[in-house]
């Protein structure tokens, strides 16, 4: 056997790189290579030349420079003095901030959707049903700026609260819903506070000791011990009795009327907030299928099964449903967390100034350094993806199926 | 003991009584479905009282709308304060939301004419009893549809085709030496007929034209249906080479099409377009410029692809090892293995995925209009919205998209749904 291809490496044809099957791969990943630094070569070459016709460069100096444009929602610090580099954390902060809050709400919306599209009920079951078909559908831009519209045209002005018998009135003195914004209470943390939110935030440690502690208990000791009523007991008492011995630190700061415009309080404007709900509700259409396609994929027999153990509905839901739902759940929920994340992108649209509105909008115009704002924006999204896919990959094989 | 003795014996059969009134018919089917526990009821009621309102709300709007005023001061005059549409500005900008604003009317049957052919062609692409000989027509269609809506002289289509047809033909005629070397071929010599064809229609421009119009006069909701119909289609292939690169054994081929892949799944579609409308012309040779919408469909494509790739590798990795090597030992080839066994299986279990990638993108088109392209979006928000007859005008232009998108996601989607019964009998 080995005298053949011996010989045959002896007489080695150019030919054989093509048709031999132990040089072919080679070959081919050679030329792809090869192709592939040509047309980037070819590209490189182009944008220097275009950059050198245009007398530009590429630099990222323009983040150090001043930006010159106003922010009207922002968490952190800033003014029109402030750098570009602080515009753009600025934008994405607030991509960050409609990002999540609009997961948490598109979860909800979506969990009950999901659950009761299940319902035994027909009128609530056809009613979900159309939601969910409508909402699919049709694209997320239309729906946000429809929703704009409405909130726009359909909510009261704030000088209709004016006056003593006024066209429109807050919601317990504490929440204004106008046409321009939301406005809520906004809490004040003054001396002490700090030590009230350790509290709290101890005792919801607590309460995970404590249920570890009661299922350690159940399972070598075999005591059941409560754990509904010690758990809310550990999550409001001590954070109450912190929250009078020190005086109350916490105040809340209400919103009022002055002038012809509330003052105080949180201001929401009505371009984070139909942002936030469009994307929340377009998103929860389709985490309502996720879910529904999640329970029905456990197969009736588990439940029967556990009910003929002797579980309770409330542990077959716990032990036995859940945990094979939320394996099937999960994953594309994940995913549609993503593409929340991607279309917050549209709050160009309704001039939300996320990160696309101010590095990849005002900034890019403003400077005109279109390649380095449009890479560092692509750059952002990618790592915020990459991010939420590794999360994805730790969850997918902390649940995967052992199999011995 | 006689009979008598008994008090009482029946003779005769009773007839049959109707069930209880509240287990048969509408009350059973009321009681089981809308009112089986306190909490349902209540649920149903308050469900009731909404839909009530909403009816008795949206009801007089409709019956009440004004189709004839040529403007929102008109209409609101036809109202009088009454409840009502202004539907007037769908039928006075029908064209605007249908063409934009810059086609040529006297141009627009040919649109028409192209979306009906569309209708045609694609139909035996989506339902197989129809007569095969009606592919002929698909394979024909964009060619058609090329020359019915951007205009021009019909040799620029022809030569194309032609150059297709003289490679489909070299490859043929060379397949026996394998397929790379007549694949290599075929591409060269269809190169050579565009290059011949350029000439001749160039030298000869009225030659059956039509008057041509520029892709930037392209709007309204033929400029979705454009973008829509041009990226799916050629996102399939470019889909499933990549779907292959991903799955090749070849390291660096995988790691070109996983990065590829990856950072196109990564971004959003927006800033993709924000490449397309400023990035991209720096990045082509100086002094080309190739219009907006030949850049937008580029960078759809390939954010297309990248989603396609990914349920084609689904697809592909769903077959069970058995069918490559099954492959592999009657002696195939790579590229005869991926043709004649893998990927028309590996296809047929992606075609729901595929779809809805098509949903979703036809979707996505919207998004045009933020880098200020006029298609349905844009003709609203733009010029409808701003002008002074139609400034204030909200829910009939955008109930108007809503329908229209509907209409054809929705329809999409279910033929998706009633494909995969059809394949799951096959199944079976």
């Amino acid at each position: 056997m080995s005298s053949p291809s011996a010989s045959r490496a002896e007489s080695f044809k150019l030919s054989q790189l093509f048709n031999d099957t132990r040089y072919r791969s080679y070959t081919f990943q050679f030329i792809a290579l090869l192709l592939l630094i040509m047309l980037f070569a070819y590209l490189g070459s182009n944008l220097a030349q275009n950059l050198r016709d245009a007398g530009l460069n590429i630099s990222y100096q323009f983040l150090g420079e001043p930006a010159g444009y106003d922010i009207n929602q922002r968490l952190i610090e800033y003014d029109s003095q402030s750098t570009h580099m602080r515009a753009s954390v600025v934008g994405v902060l607030n991509t960050l901030l409609v990002a999540i809050l609009g997961c948490i709400l598109a979860t909800v919306i979506g969990v009950v959707v999901g659950v009761l599209r299940l319902s035994q009920n027909w009128l609530i079951r056809k009613i979900m049903a159309v939601y969910v078909e409508i909402f699919r559908n049709v694209p997320v831009l239309i729906w946000i700026l429809i929703i704009l519209s409405v909130f726009t045209a359909i909510l009261p002005q704030p000088r209709d609260f004016r006056g003593e018998n006024p066209d429109a009135s807050m919601l317990w003195d504490a929440f204004a819903f106008t046409g321009r914004g939301f406005y809520f209470p906004k809490p004040i943390f003054e001396v002490g506070s700090g030590i009230v939110i350790t509290t709290f935030i101890a005792s919801i440690i607590g309460i995970f000791v404590y249920r570890a502690y009661a299922r350690k208990q159940l399972y070598e000791a075999g005591r059941l011990l409560p754990i509904f009523w010690p758990s809310v007991g550990l999550f409001f008492v001590p954070v109450i009795v912190m929250f009078f011995i020190m005086g109350q630190p916490i105040v809340m700061e209400y919103p009022s009327l002055q002038g012809f415009n509330f003052q105080g309080g949180i201001f929401a404007r009505n371009s984070f907030i139909s942002l936030w709900f469009a994307l929340s509700i377009y998103t929860a259409a389709f985490i309502a299928e996720n879910v529904r396609a999640g329970i029905l994929a456990v197969s009736k027999g588990q439940t029967e099964a556990a009910a003929s153990l002797g579980l309770r509905p409330g542990r077959i839901m716990n032990l036995v449903v859940l945990p094979q739902a939320l394996r099937i759940i999960i994953p594309p929920l994940i995913s549609q967390y993503l593409n929340l994340t991607k279309n917050s992108s549209l709050a160009i649209a309704v001039g939300y100034m996320d990160v696309t509105g101010t590095l990849g909008g005002i900034t890019l115009n403003q400077t005109g350094r279109a390649i380095e704002s449009v890479l560092l924006l692509m750059l952002f999204y990618l790592a915020i993806s990459l991010a939420i896919s590794a999360v994805m990959n730790v969850y997918n094989n902390a649940v995967k199926l052992k199999e011995r | 003991m006689s009979k008598s003795e008994l008090a009482f014996v029946r003779h005769e059969i009773l007839p049959e009584q109707a069930p209880p009134v509240t287990e048969a018919g509408i009350v059973k089917w009321l009681r089981d479905n809308l009112f089986p526990g306190p909490v349902n009821t209540v649920l149903t009621l308050v469900a009731i009282y909404f839909l009530f309102k909403l009816l008795s709300g949206a009801m007089p709007w409709f019956w009440n709308g004004v189709w004839t005023a040529s403007s929102l001061s008109e209409c609101r005059e036809i109202l009088d304060g009454a409840t009502g549409g202004c539907f007037s500005v769908l039928t006075e900008r029908w064209n605007q939301l249908l063409f934009g604003f810059k086609y040529p009317s006297e141009a627009y049957w040919r649109p028409t004419l192209a979306f009906a052919l569309l209708l045609v062609s694609i139909a035996p692409v989506l339902f197989s009893k129809l007569p095969r000989k009606l592919l002929i027509l698909t394979l024909l269609y964009p060619f058609i549809a090329f020359w019915l809506i951007w205009g021009g002289t019909i040799l620029t289509p022809l030569m194309i085709l032609l150059g297709f047809a003289a490679g489909y033909v070299a490859f043929h005629r060379t397949e026996a030496k394998g397929f790379g070397t007549a694949a290599l071929f075929g591409v060269a010599v269809t190169v050579l007929v565009w290059w011949l064809g350029s000439y001749i229609s160039a030298a000869a421009p009225n030659v059956v034209a039509l008057t041509p119009v520029p892709s930037r006069d392209m709007g309204g909701f033929m400029l979705n249906m454009i973008l829509g119909t041009v990226c799916v289609s050629l996102s399939l292939p470019f889909g499933i080479l990549l779907a292959l690169g991903r799955q090749s054994d070849m390291p660096i081929i995988k790691w070109i099409c996983v990065i590829f892949i990856e950072f196109i799944r990564g971004v959003p579609l927006i800033t993709l377009l924000f490449v397309a409308n400023v990035v991209l012309a720096y990045f082509l040779p100086p002094g080309t410029s190739f219009d907006l919408i030949l850049r937008v469909i580029i960078m759809i494509t390939m954010f297309a692809s990248a989603y396609i790739a990914e349920v084609v590798r689904g697809g592909l990795a769903a077959l069970p090892r058995g069918q490559y090597e099954a492959a592999n030992s009657l002696g195939l080839d790579y590229a005869q293995s991926m043709r004649l066994i893998i990927l028309p299986q590996a296809l047929k279990i992606s075609i729901p995925g595929i779809v809805n990638v098509a949903v979703g993108l036809f979707k996505d088109t919207t998004l045009v209009s933020v880098i200020s392209m006029f298609d349905l979006v844009g003709m609203i928000r733009g010029p409808i919205l701003a002008s002074t007859e139609w400034n204030g005008i909200y829910w009939e232009l955008w109930g108007f998209a809503v329908v229209l998108f509907f209409i054809v996601c929705y329809s999409i989607s279910q033929y998706s749904q009633w494909l995969e019964r059809q394949l799951q009998r096959d199944h079976r």
